[in-house]
């Protein structure tokens, strides 16, 4: 196992040696829940799909995965355990990479155990799972597209509250992006290409066309290429930051 | 055709040979030179770092050899802690460079990292974690596994004495046992080099104790570098002592070196019973360069030897001969303290 797997493993396991893993599935649990079929009115619509709970998810996320990715870093900044970590013979990607993964593997995690939902909606008719499998993928990405955010913001400072207000900020400006309401705010003399290049870079935009089956791709690459960006700026604002 | 052949390939055999034993020497030739280069295990170059307009570490260079213990001495803020942060690899210098054993920190840092163990300052470690399972954490980022792993685990954790708490959480530990598991958590790989920022801070006197001689133990075939702001570490467990002030180093020497330097070094200290005017008697007398007054004890004087001579002898003799009204009469060994502030003083009125 290469450091990239120790340190993954001691963030996962760190994560169930406190409560808070618990309390992050238990709350997402009960969440998923209200919003299914209290607010999205699963039974009512009369068809067997889960496009009621995977719509909420990009609004669940915007307060649930920033909780998690805030101490990322800011922690081991708080209790110093970041001159420990990097002066262990540990390259920095490594160290930004583990932790994020652990952090996304937690939410995926929480995501799997919701499966309940999805044997409901197969015992009451016959939806269609290929579509219903890529917008669990299509989710989860979505979730690491919140979580490699909260790793750069987390290590911007050394207070995690901080670190999830900025977090939250920046993902609700990314989940708005793309939505009509906001694109429509632009002036008539806005060039059209800007318009369009605003809207690619929103979630829903990207998570949408994935939760409705549609496996293009450049959505896929969206999350992909997003994720490794905000992890690189991690790196690079830890290099700068670790010095006060 | 085939004799040519032949003789071509005898050619061919040759100058393969020739290249061989070229490359051995070559090889040889750099097994001495990295031989003799051991010896100087760590090599600081005109390190600098600034952080904005301030400067905390300014133009530092010196060497470490094997078997040194380093005491890393300075008022606070002096830059002992960014130094040590500069050769563990945390922190870029501004300018300069550390080479560990020729592994040069910032373009091989992994490789320089793997003969380091680092006490970072506070001792700061994963509070959720067991002691074992922290101490494992380390051992395999350190690249054991298996048995060896379990062995080096059970051989620190016995060397700093933490069976007590081995399976107990590091944030219900006490300060003491904490800093024994940053201790523990630096040494498990048998490093070459061991860094530990201020060790005993925080710690009871029989632990500081047990921690000195654990030092002492493991610096015989390594370099251990101690920074400290308690002066009695230093004379307890360093050959070398490095004072800096401001960034810079104001004093570089084996402690009993430092102590010469204090201009109480070679001091006689005399109690009277009555007042009495030495300096009359001891005017004449070339190697003596005053009589100073105790500032608590009018009785008590100290009389100070110039360069550090010993004026034993003479002032004896002088005493006798005078029929001093003393108590008490010894010769005083210089304080690293009083070298202490007087080096770093110097540069605080110069800045």
């Amino acid at each position: 196992m290469g450091n990239l797997g120790i340190i993954f493993k001691r963030e996962l396991l760190s994560y169930f040696a406190t409560p808070l893993a618990y309390i992050f599935i238990v709350i997402f649990l009960i969440a998923n829940g209200i919003f299914t079929f209290d607010m999205g009115g699963l039974y009512l619509r009369g068809q067997a799909d889960l496009a009621p709970f995977f719509g909420f998810h990009p609004w669940l996320y915007l307060f649930m995965v920033p909780a998690i990715g805030m101490s990322l870093w800011a922690d081991e900044r708080k209790t110093g355990t970041i001159e420990l970590l990097l002066t262990l013979p540990v390259r920095l990607a490594d160290a930004v990479i583990a932790k994020f993964l652990a952090a996304w593997a937690l939410t995926g995690i929480a995501l799997l155990l919701t499966f309940p939902i999805w044997i409901t909606v197969n015992y009451l008719g016959d939806p269609d799972n290929g579509v219903i499998i890529a917008a669990y993928i299509g989710s989860w990405l979505m979730a690491g597209g919140f979580l490699a955010i909260a790793s750069c913001m987390s290590a911007c400072t050394k207070n995690s509250v901080i670190a999830f207000i900025l977090t939250v900020s920046i993902c609700f400006l990314f989940v708005i992006m793309g939505s009509p309401i906001l694109l429509e705010a632009f002036p008539g003399w806005f060039p059209q290409f800007l318009v369009d290049a605003f809207s690619a870079m929103g979630f829903l935009t990207h998570f949408d066309s994935i939760a409705k089956g549609v496996l293009d791709i450049r959505d896929f690459m969206f999350f992909t290429v997003f994720i490794a960006a905000w992890l690189f700026a991690s790196a690079i604002v830890i290099e700068i930051k670790k010095a006060n | 055709m085939a004799l040519f052949s032949g003789s071509l390939r005898l050619e061919r055999e040759n100058i393969r040979e020739s290249a061989r034993t070229s490359e051995r020497r070559a090889e040889r030739r750099a097994e001495k030179q990295a031989k003799r280069e051991a010896k100087e295990m760590i090599e600081i170059r005109n390190l600098s770092k600034k952080f904005d307009q301030f400067t905390a570490v300014d133009d530092l260079s010196f060497e470490i050899k094997e078997g040194e213990v380093l005491g890393f001495l300075g008022p606070n803020g002096a830059g002992k802690s960014t130094t040590m942060k500069l050769i563990t690899g945390f922190l870029s210098p501004s300018a300069g460079t550390v080479t560990i054993d020729q592994h040069d920190i910032s373009s091989d840092p992994i490789r320089a990292k793997e003969l380091m163990g680092y006490l970072p300052e506070g001792a700061p470690s994963y509070g959720d974690m067991s002691t074992l399972e922290f101490l494992n954490f380390i051992g395999r980022i350190r690249g054991f596994s298996g048995s060896e792993l379990e062995q080096r685990v059970n051989h620190v954790i016995r060397e700093v004495e933490l069976q007590a708490v081995a399976n107990q959480t590091i944030e219900t530990l006490s300060k003491g046992f904490n800093r024994r598991v940053g201790l523990a958590q630096a040494i498990i790989h048998d490093p070459k080099v061991l860094v530990l920022d201020e060790p005993t801070d925080g710690l009871d006197p029989n632990q500081k104790h047990h921690v000195r001689e654990l030092i002492k133990n493991l610096a015989q075939d390594k370099i251990v570098i101690i920074s400290t702001h308690i002066l009695e570490e230093v004379t307890a467990v360093c050959s070398r002592a490095i004072i800096i002030a401001e960034g810079r180093i104001v004093a570089d020497g084996t402690p009993a070196d430092l102590e010469s330097q204090s201009k109480y070094h070679q001091a006689i200290s005399v109690k009277l019973t009555e007042a009495y005017d030495l300096e009359a008697d001891l005017s004449s007398l070339a190697n003596v360069s005053g009589v100073e007054k105790d500032e608590e004890d009018e009785l008590r004087f100290r009389i100070l030897a110039n360069d550090g001579k010993s004026i034993f002898t003479q002032v004896s003799e002088v005493a006798q001969q005078k029929h001093w009204p003393i108590t008490e009469f010894h010769v005083s060994r210089g304080q690293l303290e009083d070298v202490f502030r007087t080096v770093t003083q110097e540069v605080g009125g110069a800045g």
